[in-house]
């Protein structure tokens, strides 16, 4: 039986999927009743924990004396690497990160103890109490610094087709440069955050505020020599995660778990904002070698592009974020003869991570930065080089070998796009104002965004769900995703709802739990609803049909003939409750429970041989900008954004909006605002609010427009939606684009050398290079 | 006797607090005393807005809702307010229409800022506004970083709740509580603890005096909005604090025909009308001091005493040849602002003294104001360069130039090469206004930090200079900036 045939959604009246409905705990954030680990009553006894770190950022510790830390007050132990009973290695994969540094520190902030004690404040005051000796050594901080040493985390990697050289060699236009792009602090609201509950013998509850629970559980047994079954960990909701909580939230919940199986008392750890800056890896900063050919309309020939990545001190996700990278290098555009090469490079400093795009973002910068350079060089409007360069049909290869089969997505919105922000003729507006002003400039870009779905480790494309209906037919919905404020949960429960047919309010949405849903991917790559809307659909379904065949025999009809809806279930003219057939399931024997796995179909990968189909699909996307510039002081104000996003048929439009408009507000202060200053002895100089800038409301351009493209995911995906959560910071590339269109007005023709982020400083240095800056 | 409790009222009965460490901060007293979690912490630095927590206090007879940082405010210096915490809002009969708003705008994602944003709203929705613009919207949320939303369902939020002028639960008890209000006898000093570790609220200056005579390695406090970081960040262990908000005397600002005088527990938020009159920039640059929970608990004053090289009062008052008042027991002396400032964290201070007041002097009527605060981001940014003029023309000629700084040396500065290579020539000149950019080469060598280099500051300090003659000379700002245009600058009413 399938009631539902989800190929052609549109032509159904669905009761909740597709519908704006308000984030599950919308009412609880408003009145602050929505319970944070943080915020959830603390056993008797919770002993709180502070974390001493590294002051150097390379070299060797001679002496670590921690007398007076453990006499201070309050104090109740103190960890070191020698208490970890199991493996001291916190690290994702690679094994290279420990949780407490022995011998060696790699950056400064890496954590060397802990405190435990009776409050939080008396951990914190304690842990200055240390007396560290160094042997140091002069660490690499920059790009620079680690090639000149030749250091990395991973080895290097390439791919691509043909023969770069001879093609760049034999073009018209020969274009080449470098330029940096900047990392980014994820600056969730809530900072990392664990709370670790012994149980009997070796068992613990960990309450962590982490992407990923499984990785959280597997951990934590592996630092105390214990079983995966021994851990269940659980995560209710986070206050933002952006990728910062994928990898690195396990350290934190470690910590409490060993300070709770040597205590056997409750051990909490939140820390503060400073730590959580300066103890947590960032987006990786790059640096981009590029070189091109194209012929003198602008239509790419060739392209070789490097990309130097600052990884920090360890692997963590470096392989994945910088492949995420090159997978991205060629944003929309076809490129026949093509490099793209990349390097891992370790640096003194905290290990980069996850982040939001993952990688994507910058080897989309790229790209959009070397069509900008073909368009100052060949004169042509950006907008133009842009769309001759588009996928199209005998012009679908990637650099990777997989064909971007719904090309014409591209073209569509695009053209839909350039039509709705009238960009054309605010071009000819801006020209027109620019010659008539020397110190005020404008500029417009409109640049797209084709965005991979789909984990590149093909392995972890997997999710589970776990459902049970009660017999008084409220629902218990379990799945492997976790809720950082995007609206997963409420995806899913709307999914479970219309496959019940009932009401969302009988879907109860549990916390995530690693006891409920086991070996689940970490939330990320855009993936939740993909794979945990799907397993959870599954799952409903299972049941459904069971109810479903039951009815039928009772009243001797078939299954297929039996429509769930409005909380009621009607055989023929029959209409019976939703509660009163799970009642009568249940006397009647019936399972009502069913756990349900999903695996997105079609993707493989194999990355030595650089052969397959990383992605599922792709999520496509434009954006307009507008900004205007200062020449005097290189200050820069957005004045308007028209954005076009293709989310598939939308599960939930306000939800899909709010990504849409936070993820491109979150690369406009990648690209923009968002400085990491690190000095030359590796200390990062921005780690709280007061230095480290994101945007505020102000930021925001008071003309914004954003709009979802109107169709259908072409793979069968879940209602046919597409994942929305990182497309949508690369929208934010229009921005930087804008930005280098408003400084070439000042000599077109000539390279503009802006880096991101392009903040005040930086674009007035551009600004100097084309002749400008000095006033009248 | 002096009242030796901390009082104020929570929920509608009065609270009193003895037995308390005098650095506790409001944020640790509401989530670890209370056990009221609905307001969190995101930076404990007063940055982030996370924690705000709407005061109420009666002001010329009437109820006053202000947003404040709780993360940085010591729990002393909400004495004889009412502390609103989210909590608070909403009742048996549903969300307050600033909650209603934030859902059915889709204002929350993961959650964590809104407690603040909705507190922030809050205390506009009882800004008494007729009507809800944009910018004051971005005022109002200045102090508010949200992470999640990119803000434009938030700022719709806002439109829809402060253009709802029904009277909410607070409104409807506003009488009761104002009579709650007359238990805390304004006239009454407060001491919390003892020699050794107290928490002093005095209400007579006199008592204030000789509280900084007594203990002179006490720590005096007006909003609290730096000292709050040195608790919470540099875990100071600060045992003694004096706080001067009750202090009636130090509380007014005094306006002659030639000078404004800001008393030392002026607000900024209180400061603000007096300052937008002297010039538009003024009002500018008023509100983008912090933020709008910044503004209602630091002060003019403190932005001074504070010594910073990089606040932004300071070369705004040094182009108004602004005058201090210190007082040490009974006597007081006054001394130039100039002369304030000595050298990086170095004051013309004497222990057992405090800074009063400070005058202003208003500009005359050949007088030209210009102000400019360059930051990486606009609204709630520390300066990068922070750059003040007073130029007097006449007849086309300047006859006298005041330059100050901020961010460009040690201490806040004059730049007195540049004022002196445009004395007696034309305004008009661009000549003359590039010589004021040359003549800063002599004024200053400034650092390069995170905020800026030293390149980047020493470049943009002449082209302001630039900026600010050309300005001065006729250039329409329309022509020279990107934002506080002067062109369509709001007319106060």
């Amino acid at each position: 039986m399938s009631p539902h045939d989800m190929l052609d959604v549109s032509q159904k009246s669905l009761r909740h999927v597709g519908k704006s409905l308000a984030h599950d705990s919308a009412a609880r954030h408003v009145q602050g009743s929505a319970i944070y680990i943080d915020d959830m009553p603390e056993p008797e006894g919770t002993l709180h924990i502070a974390i001493g770190g590294s002051p150097v950022a390379r070299g060797l510790m001679r002496v670590l004396d921690l007398d007076a830390v453990r006499s201070a007050a309050g104090v109740v132990t103190v960890l070191t690497a020698d208490d970890i009973p199991g493996k001291n290695d916190v690290s994702p994969a690679m094994g290279d990160d420990p949780m407490f540094a022995k011998d060696r520190v790699e950056f400064i902030g890496q954590a060397l103890f802990a405190v435990v004690a009776t409050t939080r404040d008396a951990a914190r005051r304690a842990v200055r109490l240390v007396k560290s000796t160094f042997d140091e050594e002069p660490p690499s901080v920059t790009v620079e610094d680690a090639v000149e040493r030749n250091e990395t985390v991973l080895p290097n990697y390439e791919f691509g087709r043909g023969n770069t050289d001879e093609a760049i060699a034999g073009s018209r236009v020969k274009l080449s440069g470098h330029f940096r792009i900047g990392g980014q602090e994820h600056f969730y609201l809530e900072g990392q955050v664990s709370l670790a509950i012994p149980g009997e013998g070796d068992e613990l509850l960990v309450y962590a505020s982490s992407q990923h629970p499984t990785e959280v559980q597997h951990v934590v047994a592996r630092v105390l020599g214990i079983s995966d079954a021994q851990v269940t960990c659980e995560v209710r909701r986070m206050g933002g995660g952006f990728g910062g909580k994928e990898s690195q939230a396990s350290q934190w919940a470690a910590i409490a778990a060993l300070a709770a199986k040597l205590t056997r008392k409750p051990c909490k750890i939140r820390l503060d904002r400073d730590d959580d800056m300066m103890l947590t890896g960032k987006r990786h900063d790059f640096r981009v070698d590029w070189e091109l050919g194209a012929d003198e309309n602008g239509t790419l020939r060739a392209a070789e592009i490097s990309l130097l990545a600052r990884c920090g001190y360890s692997a963590d996700l470096s392989q994945g974020v910088v492949d995420r990278a090159m997978f991205h290098s060629d944003n929309s555009y076809f490129i026949p003869d093509v490099r793209i090469s990349s390097r891992r490079l370790k640096t003194n400093t905290v290990s980069n991570t996850a982040f939001r795009g993952f990688g994507g973002p910058q080897g989309m910068l790229a790209m959009e930065r070397m069509i900008d350079a073909l368009a100052s060089a060949t004169g042509r409007d950006p907008l133009d080089i842009r769309k001759a360069n588009f996928y199209s049909e005998g012009r679908d290869k990637t650099p990777f070998g997989m064909s971007v089969e719904d090309h014409d997505v591209l073209h569509q919105l695009v053209s839909q796009l350039e039509i709705s922000s009238d960009y054309r003729a605010r071009r000819a507006h801006i020209d027109a104002f620019n010659k008539e002003s020397p110190l005020i400039r404008r500029g417009i870009a409109l640049t797209p965004v084709k965005f991979g779905i789909s984990f590149t480790l093909t392995q972890m494309n997997q999710g589970g769900a776990l459902v049970h209906v009660y017999s008084d037919g409220s629902v218990h919905l379990n799945h492997g995703g976790t809720e950082m404020g995007q609206g997963l949960f409420l995806k899913v429960a709307q999914i479970v709802a219309e496959e019940f047919g009932i009401s969302l309010h009988r879907v109860r949405i549990m916390p995530t739990s690693t006891g409920k849903v086991p070996n689940t991917s970490p939330t990320a790559a855009s993936a939740g609803t993909d794979l945990n809307g799907m397993a959870s659909m599954l799952a409903a379904r299972a049941i459904k049909e069971r109810m479903a065949k039951f009815a039928a025999e009772s009243r001797g009809v078939n299954p297929g003939d039996i429509i769930f809806r409005d909380d009621a279930v009607f055989v023929g003219n029959e209409k019976i409750e939703f509660a009163a057939l799970a009642k009568a399931c249940h006397a009647g024997r019936i399972h009502l429970s069913k756990a349900s796995h999903y695996k997105t179909p079609k993707v493989v990968w194999d990355r030595p041989t650089a052969v397959g189909r990383p992605f599922y699909y792709f999520a496509y996307g434009a954006a307009c900008s507008e900004v205007v510039i200062d020449t005097l002081t290189g200050e820069m104000k957005l004045e308007r954004v028209d954005i076009l996003h293709d989310v598939g048929r939308s599960l939930n439009p306000a939800i899909d909006i709010g990504q849409i408009e936070g993820g491109f507000v979150q690369g406009l202060g990648w690209l923009t605002t968002e400085e990491l200053v690190y000095d030359a002895k590796g200390h990062l100089k921005t780690h709280a609010p007061s230095t480290y800038k994101i945007p505020v409301a102000s930021d925001i351009p008071e003309d914004f427009r954003v709009s979802l493209f109107d169709g259908a995911n072409r793979e069968d995906t879940v209602y046919r939606s597409k994942a929305v959560g990182e497309p949508p910071v690369m929208l934010a590339i229009s921005v930087f684009s804008a930005i280098l269109n408003a400084i070439q007005s000042l000599q077109p023709g000539t390279p503009v050398p802006l880096n991101a982020p392009a903040t005040p400083e930086e674009i007035l240095k551009a600004v100097q290079a084309l002749g400008g800056g000095g006033g009248f | 006797m002096p009242r030796s409790t901390i009082s104020f009222i929570r929920r509608g009965q009065r609270v009193d607090v003895s037995n308390i460490d005098p650095k506790t901060t409001l944020l640790d007293w509401l989530r670890l005393h209370e056990r009221s979690t609905g307001t969190k912490e995101g930076c404990a630095e007063g940055d982030c807005g996370a924690c705000t927590v709407v005061l109420a206090r009666e002001r010329d007879g009437k109820l006053v809702y202000e947003p404040v940082n709780s993360c940085i405010m010591l729990l002393g210096q909400v004495d004889g307010s009412e502390v609103i915490t989210v909590e608070d809002l909403a009742t048996s009969q549903g969300l307050h229409k600033v909650q209603r708003a934030m859902v059915e705008n889709h204002g929350s994602q993961c959650g964590f800022c809104t407690p603040g944003i909705v507190m922030s709203l809050f205390a506009l929705s009882h800004a008494g506004r007729e009507i809800i613009d944009r910018s004051a919207i971005n005022d109002a949320l200045a102090g508010n970083l949200c992470r999640c939303t990119g803000y434009r369902p938030i700022v719709d939020a806002a439109i829809q709740a402060c253009s709802d002028h029904s009277p909410d639960h607070f409104d409807a008890r506003a009488e009761k509580t104002l009579e709650l209000f007359k238990q805390f006898r304004s006239l009454e000093d407060v001491f919390v603890g003892d020699d050794d570790s107290f928490f002093a609220a005095p209400a007579a200056e006199s008592s204030l005096a000789f509280l900084v005579q007594k203990y002179p390695d006490a720590t005096l406090i007006a909003g609290a909005t730096d000292v709050g970081l040195w608790i919470t960040k540099g875990l100071a262990p600060i045992k003694k604090l004096i706080w001067l908000g009750r202090i009636r005397a130090l509380a007014g600002v005094e306006e002659t025909e030639a000078t404004i005088s800001i008393g030392a527990g002026v607000t900024h938020e209180t400061a603000a009308p007096y300052l937008a009159a002297i010039d538009q920039d003024f009002s500018e640059i008023a509100g983008r001091f912090g933020s709008q929970q910044v503004r209602t608990s630091g002060t003019v004053v403190g932005n001074i005493a504070n010594g910073s090289p990089i606040g932004d009062w300071p070369p705004c008052f040094l182009i108004l040849d602004a005058e201090l008042e210190l007082r040490a027991g009974l006597a007081t002396r006054t001394l130039p602002l100039e002369d304030f400032f000595i050298a990086y964290k170095k004051q013309n201070r004497e222990p057992g003294e405090y800074l009063r007041r400070v005058i202003l002097k208003k500009p005359g009527a050949h007088d030209h104001i210009r102000l400019f605060k360059i930051t990486k981001r606009r609204d709630e940014d520390i300066s990068a360069v922070m750059s003040a003029f007073r130029i007097t023309v006449e007849e086309g000629l300047i006859t006298q130039a005041r330059i100050a700084f901020g961010g460009m040396a040690g201490t806040p500065k004059r730049a007195q090469s540049a004022e002196a290579a445009i004395i007696g020539l034309p305004i008009k000149d661009i000549a003359t206004w590039r010589a004021g950019a040359e003549g800063l080469s002599a004024d200053f060598s400034p650092l390069s930090d995170h905020r800026a280099s030293a390149e980047y500051r020493m470049r943009v300090a002449r082209n302001l200079i630039i900026k600010a003659l050309a300005e001065m000379a006729g250039v329409p700002s329309s022509s020279t900036r990107i934002v506080g245009l002067r062109e369509d600058a709001h007319v106060a009413p």
